[in-house]
């Protein structure tokens, strides 16, 4: 038995929104939310917006969802200090944050098109954007990637879109175009859609 | 500690989740998990640099009241009501370590039970001196601390009459993306703690004992704040073998 277990997670609960995005709730604090800017400057790389909803089972929309997401800058590198292959964009963040829109549901991140990243083997990876998706009635917060419909090349040898077995649902982890430089992801918690969530 | 100074985490991916000390994605009892769960077996990788990397956030993203929410939200002079109270506790990883300038935000509600939000709408009253959010980085050992009033127990729409115990929401960030936590801190002592339907959702008797804070009177501050501790431990690296090579050189 470890003597460090990880600590058990709970359900983020109706009112996520007052700890993570207090102003999107009328609580002015911070000078601004965590993770509603990723672009700090001008940006190296193709500018794109992403934007989709989460539904439940039965095919509503959650309002109440935190959405957030973590990806690569345009050249494949992480903006952080732990980042040792190169220096990364520094007018990108590379973390964004969003609780959606209070009446549709629909989160949008303004962000650039990730590079590719290795794994642990030195294969390249498809160009992804790690996605967490908490709400109330999610007791365990989920991870899931977004790729890109238009790199149909990179998600062919993709390590983990490839290894997925049944072909319609690595679907669920493919945004489609939808306008230039924007493309639609959507998030199904349950039903004949369920998103791939991952266990990483 | 400054971003750029702090110590790179440990080389090699992330062990595999502890799912027998975590929830279910599915606990009826707890009714609103019953649409909101996951049906398909979640798909398991190893991580790469996508998981072991993560935002990382600085001092200088911090106010001088941001850890402090008796009076981060109250007028000038005013503090909110309710009994105060100081929390907190270490934050490590798997291996024990200290986790350096971890985020930690927390959210909560006022001393009668009631949040500040929209879609809420208990009959006990707002505190207008109490926004209740605030948060906080860890210092180099890993220890967080916040001030902040005992929230009150609430009602809420499950069962015919369920109540939630008093309880701190509180989402972590650590240098991995895959290390992303949410979690909630219950107090010892609390009746309500064995009834809650979403604490029921851990059934590790080991891991939900972890989730009470416990009364320390050693950090509590005279004729001022009690003081609680709630000490968190986020996902750990396994250790390579290759790793351990190079430090025995
Ligand atoms: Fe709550």
């Amino acid at each position: 038995m470890p003597p460090f277990i990880e600590t058990a997670s709970q359900t983020a609960g109706p009112y996520v929104h007052i700890g993570c995005t207090p102003n999107v709730c009328g609580i002015a604090m911070y000078g601004g939310d965590l993770g509603a800017v990723m672009k700090t400057g001008p940006v190296r790389g193709e500018e794109i917006t992403l934007t989709g909803a989460v539904h439940d089972g039965m095919g509503a929309v959650l309002k109440d969802a935190l959405v957030e997401i973590w990806q690569a800058d345009a050249a494949g590198l992480f903006n952080t200090p732990h980042e040792r292959r190169g220096q990364a964009d520094p007018n990108f963040t590379g973390f964004g944050r969003s609780a959606g829109d209070m009446n549709t549901g629909e989160f949008t991140f303004h962000t650039v098109k990730p590079g590719r990243v290795p794994w642990p083997d030195g294969r390249l990876q498809a160009p992804h954007v790690s996605v967490w998706v908490v709400a109330r009635g999610i007791n365990i917060g989920l991870q899931t990637r977004l790729y890109f419909a238009d790199e149909e090349a990179a998600n062919a040898e993709d390590p983990i879109l490839s290894r997925i077995e049944h072909r319609a649902r690595a679907e669920t982890l493919i945004a489609r175009r939808s306008g230039p430089r924007a493309y639609r992801f959507d998030i199904h918690l349950q039903g004949p859609k369920e998103t791939v969530f991952l266990d990483i | 500690m400054p971003p750029e100074q702090m110590p790179p985490p440990p080389l090699g991916g992330f062990m595999a989740r502890n799912r027998a000390a975590q929830p279910a994605a599915l606990h009826p009892p707890y009714k609103t998990s019953v649409w909101r769960s996951p049906r398909a077996p979640l798909l398991s990788f190893p991580s790469s640099l996508s998981e072991e990397t993560g935002p990382v956030f600085g001092q200088s993203l911090l106010g001088p009241l941001d850890a402090d929410l008796l009076s981060n939200f109250a007028a000038p002079g005013e503090t909110a009501i309710g009994p105060r109270i100081i929390v907190h506790g270490r934050v490590v990883d798997e291996g024990g370590r200290g986790v350096p300038g971890a985020l930690v935000e927390v959210w909560q509600a006022n001393a009668g039970g009631r949040y500040r939000h929209a879609k809420e709408g208990y009959l006990a009253p707002l505190d207008p001196n109490f926004g209740g959010c605030g948060r906080c980085l860890t210092d180099a050992e890993g220890h967080y601390s916040f001030r902040t009033v005992m929230p009150g127990p609430y009602p809420w729409p499950n069962g015919g009459n369920d109540w939630r115990p008093a309880h701190i929401h509180l989402s972590l960030f650590g240098p991995s993306f895959a290390q992303r936590l949410i979690t909630q801190m219950y107090f010892e002592g609390d009746p309500l703690i064995p009834l809650c339907p979403i604490l029921g959702a851990v059934t590790d008797a080991a891991a939900l004992q972890r989730l009470v804070a416990t009364l320390d009177m050693q950090a509590t501050i005279p004729m001022d704040s009690r003081a609680f501790r709630f000490d968190i431990v986020l996902r750990g690296r396994r250790q390579s073998v290759f790793e351990n090579r190079k430090e025995g050189l």
